[in-house]
């Protein structure tokens, strides 16, 4: 005798709309394999795309807090508007995205990469121009290779000084994969 | 030095479910248990963020379960029915007990069950039925003492 599915789902349900989680998660389909998605109160703060639950779960109750279940409805808008992008029907993503948890240098640079539109690419060393720090290439790089949202937060329009692609936390396939689907061009 | 750290709550959750629904089968009949099930994981959410180890997780989802089944039992007292008991069971020892220990007042059958059945200490049981450790034991033999009256 195991809990009926319908009593666990509304457990689930339950919980999220009692404001009762540090984190909501839940997966979904796309291209580039199967993702794991996660938001707090706040907003979107996690894509993976090695969704191997243990260990992300594990960030996710160290970052906002050890309340972290699945629970679908949270994420319902998220994983439409992927949907959407996937299909090529969205340019840009209407969500709230919580970086909250993360350092500012990292939180900055997140912002800024934001206004890197839909199709286009820019250099690390152009978005270390961008927020002041010239000579701060590398730990740009590194800030991206560490963020939490890809895709909504378009790390992977972020090339190499001489358009490759050079690298991507998700592997370099899907980094061209979501550039092709943008009709970028590269080098 | 660090405690064992705290799980996120989901796998709390998948570790512990399963269990704690028969659990609450056993003791409000399957209808009733579903509302007691989401609210022990309701409650049991709630009180999470301030757990400050995770040691004895298990036995804290009983407690919780235990506490709501009793509030649920006593608020149904007035209209005078015990549920049927759940008649499946993976693990007979446990429904034996429940079944010998089914028409029991609602405290001194909780404390029989988490004794006898799932090993709790008296601790834990008082914590499940909201008294102290001395009413825990107290309500644990004379529930015993019940039983054997009532089987000899």
């Amino acid at each position: 005798m195991t809990v009926p599915t319908n009593l666990d789902r509304a457990f689930r349900e339950r919980a999220a709309a009692e404001g009762m989680l540090d984190v909501a998660y839940d997966f979904t389909d796309s291209p580039v394999g199967e993702l794991l998605v996660a938001a707090t109160e706040r907003g979107l703060c996690r894509i993976s795309f090695d969704p191997e639950p243990e260990g992300e779960l594990e960030w996710l109750a160290k970052a906002y807090g050890v309340r972290v279940l699945r629970s679908p409805r949270p994420l319902e808008d998220s994983r439409r508007e992927l949907d959407e992008y996937f299909e090529g029907r969205r340019n840009e993503f209407d969500l709230a995205i919580d970086l909250e948890a993360l350092p500012s240098f990292q939180q900055l640079v997140l912002a800024e990469l934001q206004r890197v539109p839909y199709g286009a690419t820019a250099t690390y060393g152009s978005l270390a121009e961008r927020i002041g720090k010239p000579r701060a290439a590398r730990a740009v790089g590194g800030a991206l290779n560490k963020n939490p949202v890809p895709i909504v937060v378009p790390c992977h329009r972020i090339v190499g000084a001489s358009g490759s692609l050079v690298g991507y936390a998700g592997g370099l396939e899907r980094k061209r994969q979501l550039l092709a689907l943008e009709g970028a061009m590269l080098a | 030095m660090e405690a064992v750290a705290i799980p996120p709550f989901e796998r709390f959750y998948e570790d512990t479910r399963e269990e704690i629904w028969r659990y609450l089968v056993r003791l409000l009949g399957r209808e009733a248990a579903e509302e007691a099930f989401q609210e022990t994981f309701l409650r049991a959410l709630r009180g999470y963020a301030k757990l400050s180890h995770a040691r004895h997780l298990r036995a804290w989802a009983y407690t919780i379960a235990t506490r709501v089944a009793v509030d649920e039992r006593r608020r149904r007292a007035p209209a005078g029915t015990i549920p049927e008991l759940a008649t499946e069971d993976e693990r007979p020892a446990y429904a034996e007990l429940d079944h010998l220990a089914g028409d029991l007042p609602a405290t001194e059958r909780a404390a029989v069950v988490l004794r006898y059945g799932y090993d709790l200490p008296y601790a834990d049981i008082a914590a499940a039925l909201g008294s102290t450790e001395a009413a825990a034991r107290q309500a644990t033999s004379s529930g015993v003492r019940r039983l054997r009256r009532r089987n000899t």
